[in-house]
């Protein structure tokens, strides 16, 4: 008879034996004969459909009877059939790899409304959802843009900004509310942004773009949308994003008008294409200096996020080479051609520019301190005016701002005369008096110094940080604006 | 129950870091007095899967015939395997069942591309029907 060797584990099922010795002619037959004899093995070694399990091999002498005829093996008196599992194991087939990308139920319910819409569908919400877009800036422009984009789903947010939310900003920049003044901006948005989309990741950059962290900051994004208000900033993102190769979905604003464009140097123009070098310092005022319409930066920061995410789906015809001018007075808007500048300095044939620069330097903008001394005008302080005042000394006090600056608040007894019409109204003002000038800020009054000075004007002072100042440190009943 | 000490801990652990993000697998090698398993030492055995080896291993039989040896010429049984789960969780997949047998004891580790993570012990069922995790403990250095 044919002698079978159990393997320790399956022992036990045989009454602790080693060998059992079974009739049979064929491999077959003594394996029915074996579980025949001990039931307990059956389940051990078949399988429910009454095959032998993947893992059970059996060996006639040293051979596999795989490799031989199988259950019709022939078996003979002293063969000795082994029985030994092959050990095997693993893990579960990994669940397919979550695309960074893919949708949840509940996102699927959340944009519905672009699932349906062919142009987008479940495609184009997963382009959204895997896309990485940089908001230089949370202002006016940056509120609604990253409103927008965190509501249509924009997988990744980052935002740059180091100011803290002030009440002057309430009036156009809708990610902040009351609550919000004086807390820092990028905490207030990253707040109101989960609170529209949880799903979507916001990167805070609690620090201002400079040269030194352009790069790296931009980086790590698909696309770039530049809401800064100063030049040094919009040349440093221009150059950044040329030399990183991303689009610079840009708009800026002023008063009742603005201007869009998409900045992308491998398809089109870039800013500097556009405009070579920054208007020299002063000459264009900044918001905070000439206003803007609260309502502007709501409808060009849309603009923006409509641009950005016609970039990320790729449909649509991108701002690309068009500069979009919008009047919001007379609700027009036009369209002009841009083209590639080839003698660009940055993005043309043979650039100049090969790394980001000093924009401060760029745009002329020389540190404040050094800026007074270079102007030169001698300058006197609130407290210094005050104290004047007080000693009811004789002098002229000359408000150069505009009449409906005067109109939220002015310093009793002043000359009014705007910093434009001074030239021609000199003849009201005596050299034998003592003049102070102020302004909002002081630095209209330092122009109108020096202008007075060069006519002949010697007893004549700039007030230094102007009406905003006295509001500040004299007389908080004079509003701030 | 199972008792390892910490220096065989260390060797399986080893092994899963070393396989990764393959499946590494081995013998327990030990003893079993008196329902006291106690693993001496593990062997490594090759992973002789073809295929898939990140979530597949195979112990070939001549390998079980050489680690039934091992245990035998040192006094020692096989009381079961090791292996590992490359980036899932110490948990006995559907497939370990159906390849298990009722008196070995089979630990697994969870593996990632830091290090190693958990490690469990399971017994599969009489009627091989579900594997039940066991207590497993490690018993500090002599």
């Amino acid at each position: 008879m044919p002698k079978f060797l159990l393997p320790t584990p399956l022992r036990p099922y045989a009454g602790g034996a080693a060998t059992v010795e079974v009739a049979g002619q064929t491999v077959g037959g003594a394996l029915a004969n074996l579980v025949g004899r001990h039931e307990g093995l059956r389940q051990h070694l078949y399988d429910g459909a009454g095959r032998l399990r993947s893992f059970i091999n059996v060996y006639r002498n040293d051979e596999d009877v795989r490799y031989l005829e199988k259950d019709e093996t022939p078996v003979s008196d002293g063969d000795a059939l082994s029985i030994i599992p092959s050990i095997a194991g693993g893990s579960p087939a990994p669940p397919p790899v979550a695309e960074p990308s893919a949708l949840s139920n509940e996102e699927i319910r959340r944009y519905s409304r672009h699932l349906i819409m062919p142009e987008v569908g479940m495609e184009g919400q997963k382009k959204l959802k895997a896309a990485r877009v940089l908001a230089v800036g949370t202002g006016g422009l940056g509120s609604p843009l990253s409103l927008y984009l965190a509501a249509a789903g924009v997988g990744t947010i980052g935002l740059v900004d180091y100011d803290v939310v002030d009440d002057s900003n309430l009036q156009r920049q809708i990610l902040f509310g009351v609550a919000d003044i004086g807390r820092p901006k990028l905490d207030a948005a990253e707040e109101r942004l989960r609170g529209v989309n949880p799903h979507v990741a916001i990167v805070k950059y609690e620090e201002r773009l400079t040269s030194e962290n352009a790069l790296r900051i931009i980086r790590d994004f698909d696309i770039v949308a530049d809401g800064t208000d100063n030049f040094p900033t919009r040349y440093l993102v221009n150059d950044a994003c040329v030399f990183t190769g991303k689009p610079n979905v840009y708009a800026s604003i002023f008063r009742f008008e603005g201007q869009a464009s998409v900045f992308w140097a491998e398809k089109g123009p870039c800013y500097r294409c556009l405009y070579a070098e920054p208007p020299p310092p002063g000459l264009v005022p900044s918001c905070a200096e000439g206003g803007v319409l609260g309502i502007l930066p709501g409808l060009l920061g849309l603009i923006q996020a409509t641009e950005t995410i016609k970039l990320i789906l790729g449909s649509g015809d991108p701002l690309i080479g068009r500069l979009l001018l919008v009047d919001a007075l007379g609700m027009r808007f036009r369209e002009l051609k841009l083209r590639k500048n080839p003698d660009c300095v940055i993005c043309g044939k043979n650039p100049t520019i090969t790394k980001l620069v000093d924009y401060e330097a760029f745009c002329g903008i020389v540190p404040e301190a050094a800026a007074s001394a270079s102007s030169g005008v001698p300058e006197i302080s609130v407290e210094e005016l005050k104290a004047m005042r007080d000693r009811r000394e004789e002098f002229v006090l000359v408000d150069v701002r505009e009449p409906h600056e005067i109109e939220i608040c002015a310093l009793p007894g002043s000359v009014r005369i705007p910093l434009g019409s001074l030239p021609e109204n000199l003849n009201r003002l005596s050299t034998a008096d003592e003049i102070v000038v102020h302004c909002k800020s002081g630095a209209r009054s330092a122009k109108a110094v020096k202008l007075l000075r060069d006519a002949g004007f010697r007893k004549v002072r700039n007030l230094a940080g102007g009406i905003t100042r006295w509001s500040e440190r004299i007389d908080p009943s004079v509003p701030k604006y | 129950m199972i008792r390892l000490d910490g220096e065989t801990l260390a060797a399986i652990r080893e092994h899963g870091r070393a396989a990764y993000p393959e499946e590494c697998c081995g013998a327990l090698l030990g003893t079993a007095d008196n329902g006291a398993v106690r693993v001496s030492r593990v062997e490594r055995i090759e992973n002789a899967s073809r295929e898939e080896r990140r979530r597949r291993y195979v112990i070939a039989p001549l390998e079980y015939v050489r680690v039934e040896r091992l245990a035998d010429a040192d006094g020692l049984s096989v009381l079961g395997f090791y292996h590992s789960h490359p980036d899932h969780p110490a948990v006995p997949s559907e497939y370990d069942r159906e390849h298990g047998l009722p008196v070995f004891h089979y630990v697994v580790l969870a593996v990632g591309p830091e290090s190693p993570g958990e490690i469990a012990s399971y017994v599969l069922s009489e009627d091989r029907g579900v594997f039940q995790r066991e207590e497993l403990l490690i018993e500090s250095d002599r």
